[in-house]
């Protein structure tokens, strides 16, 4: 008489509706058949693990929904959409972030951005980062389009062009902080290429400091853009070429109307990015200018009103202001762009 | 013939091009490194283009220890580690479940991510930040871990892009054979999912190896110093000593470069499928 013959008692037989654990037997290993589902292809069960095959897949769906939303949804709730609806909220009070009673202010809050020039006047300040996006992403596709071609050392030169962008985004604004000093290394540079009437005071010249900073974004974020263009372009059917070629296109044509327009979505999607990026710009301004007046983005403002001067209120407007206006351009862009190629 | 005489300029052209790029690139980073390695005197008295000629490594163990560089890169590590995994399990499940399964509110739970991914996570910390505080989270690495996990959606998008691309075959074949759902997750599609978690752990290592914002706000004290926020430290007491500031940027920007050049085919993939999703 074999273990698997033992007639199981009552105790170890498995109760529906609750898992089973595999117990270790003695002798030679068997597995015991208790349901019909539960068959020799197991026999991988090991030891410990944790079987409840006798549930059925009905009631296997309804706890695999909710034990594997659980958490997650929690945490979504918690740190991402409970705040947004609090921030909404917050922008019709006064509150000054810590005592326990909300003034209701009305639209205050928001009438006050619109009035007040040094809120929302920063705005101007994010153009030239918005300027900075649009030559980076035009920087970034004739990169993309070389590195594309036929070109020695193409490797080389991908991994080096890259580099600025895994770099940590302090360390970057600190190392143009220095080439920026006055008869600094730019400064220096400018002079052995005969272009002294350019220098400047880079970071102290209202007129000139916020291109400055944008072109850290650029320096910074161009690899990003170069790396999605090639894939793109390398993904592209090599078949279109080869027609367009017999056909006697050239190189300028091939580009315009064929490797431009098949890029189109991916255009879109990088403007889309760095369109959104330069309204967010933070970090640039932050450490390099301690986001003075001359450099304030609207979000350094809203970090600013909400962190040192505790008007909660005020800023959550800002973040929601905000948060429509990266709504608008960004539908005005798809509108632009989804438009031109209905009409296409 | 004149084809060829017009190949050869055009070559020129892109090889000049390239070229210049190049050095636009690398002039900073030279300018950095050039910088980092002089000590006081060879500061004052080298032109900020030469390179010393005694290289004053000395400024890297200063640097290292007077800005606690250890421990922040302890820190940002931990964060990594905690906040990649947990993006990893956290993703995969929500992903098996919204894309193998039919039930009612699915709609509204997919609504939720894409709303979330659409909200710039940076504007909403003003009410985050009451939120961190109640929670007693305030001033912890968990503050970090948590809004990590919580706050970003775009790992969901890549799951389930990746996820419709495993035969649900498989599935059913492991059904066939009396495998639990549970089993199907963990046997067949989180391992099947390896190519898309290894695109979320590399965008979100460098989404947090970056991050300055957060942990500014969440983690003000010194011992729990990350990487950005270390540095950003050096501002105030070296405020004069570029080649220590600069040596610090250095020893920060060193790991991930090194990360980038062995993991460089994963990481051009990996940026590329975080941008491009649907």
């Amino acid at each position: 008489m074999g273990a698997c013959d033992t007639p199981q008692s009552p105790m170890n037989r498995p109760q529906a509706g609750h898992p089973v654990r595999v117990q270790p037997v003695g002798g030679p290993p068997c597995i015991q058949r208790v349901s019909p589902v539960w068959d020799d292809t197991l026999s991988e069960a090991k030891e410990g693990d944790v079987v409840s095959l006798h549930w059925s897949y009905r009631t296997q769906k309804a706890v695999l929904i909710i034990s594997f939303l659980l958490i997650p949804l929690a945490l979504l709730v918690t740190f991402s959409i409970y705040p947004f609806f609090k921030l909404i909220y917050y922008s019709f009070t006064s509150w000054d972030g810590l005592s326990p009673t909300f003034t209701w202010v009305g639209f205050n809050n928001y009438v006050q951005i619109f009035k007040n020039p040094a809120l929302f006047g920063a705005f101007a300040h994010n153009f030239s980062y918005f300027v900075g996006g649009i030559v980076q992403n035009i920087f970034a596709l004739i990169l993309a389009l070389v590195l594309n071609s036929r070109i020695r050392a193409r490797n080389l030169f991908r991994t080096i062009l890259f580099v600025p962008y895994i770099l940590n985004s302090v360390a970057v604004v600190y190392i143009f902080k220095f080439m920026y000093l006055d008869n600094g290394a730019l400064d220096i540079l400018l002079n052995h290429l005969g272009l002294s009437h350019l220098e400047t005071s880079w970071l102290g010249n209202d007129a000139v400091v916020n291109w400055s900073l944008a072109f850290v974004s650029f320096w910074q974020y161009f690899p990003f853009n170069m790396v999605i263009y090639l894939a793109a372009l390398q993904s592209l059917p090599q078949d279109m070429y080869e027609a367009a070629s017999l056909d006697g296109a050239s190189r300028w044509q091939t580009l315009w109307f064929i490797t431009l327009p098949n890029l189109k979505s991916i255009i879109q999607i990088n403007l889309l990015l760095t369109v959104s990026g330069a309204l967010e710009a933070f970090n640039i301004p932050f450490v390099m200018t301690n986001a003075s007046p001359p450099t304030a983005t609207f979000l350094t403002n809203t970090m600013n009103v909400a962190f040192t001067f505790h008007n909660f209120g005020l800023a959550s407007a800002m973040a929601i202001v905000l948060l429509i206006i990266v709504f608008i351009v960004i539908s005005i862009q798809q509108w632009l762009l989804g438009g031109r190629r209905e009409a296409a | 013939m004149k084809r060829a005489w017009h190949d050869t300029v055009w070559d020129v052209v892109k090889y000049v091009f390239l070229v210049f790029s190049v050095l636009c690139v690398l002039f900073p980073l030279y300018i950095a490194v050039a910088n980092s390695l002089k000590s006081d005197q060879d500061y004052i008295n080298l032109g900020i283009l030469q390179f010393p000629s005694h290289p004053a490594w000395s400024n890297y163990v200063t640097a290292w220890t007077g800005g606690a560089l250890g421990n922040a890169f302890f820190n940002t590590f931990t964060i990594i580690v905690l906040a990649v995994i947990g993006n990893v399990l956290l993703g995969t499940m929500v992903a098996y479940v919204l894309g193998r399964f039919e039930f009612p509110l699915k709609r509204l739970v997919l609504g939720a991510y894409v709303f979330v991914m659409f909200i710039p996570t940076i504007t909403t910390q003003v009410a985050t930040f009451g939120i961190v505080k109640n929670l007693g989270l305030f001033d912890t690495r968990w503050s970090m871990v948590l809004l990590y996990l919580g706050a970003s959606a775009v790992q969901i998008f890549i799951y389930l892009q990746f996820i419709r691309q495993i035969p649900v075959s498989l599935d059913e074949a492991a059904m066939l054979e009396g495998a639990s759902y549970f089993r199907i997750y963990r046997s067949v599609i989180l391992p099947l999912l390896t190519p898309a978690s290894v695109t979320v752990a590399i965008l979100q290592t460098i989404a947090i190896y970056n991050d300055l914002y957060s942990p500014y706000l969440y983690m003000p004290s010194v011992n729990l110093g990350v990487v950005s926020t270390a540095l950003l430290r050096f501002q105030g007491p070296y405020s004069a000593q570029w080649n220590l500031i600069l040596a610090a940027s250095i020893i920060i920007a060193i790991p991930a470069v090194l990360l980038y050049l062995f993991l460089q085919r994963y990481i051009f993939a990996g940026i590329v499928n975080g941008a491009v999703r649907e």
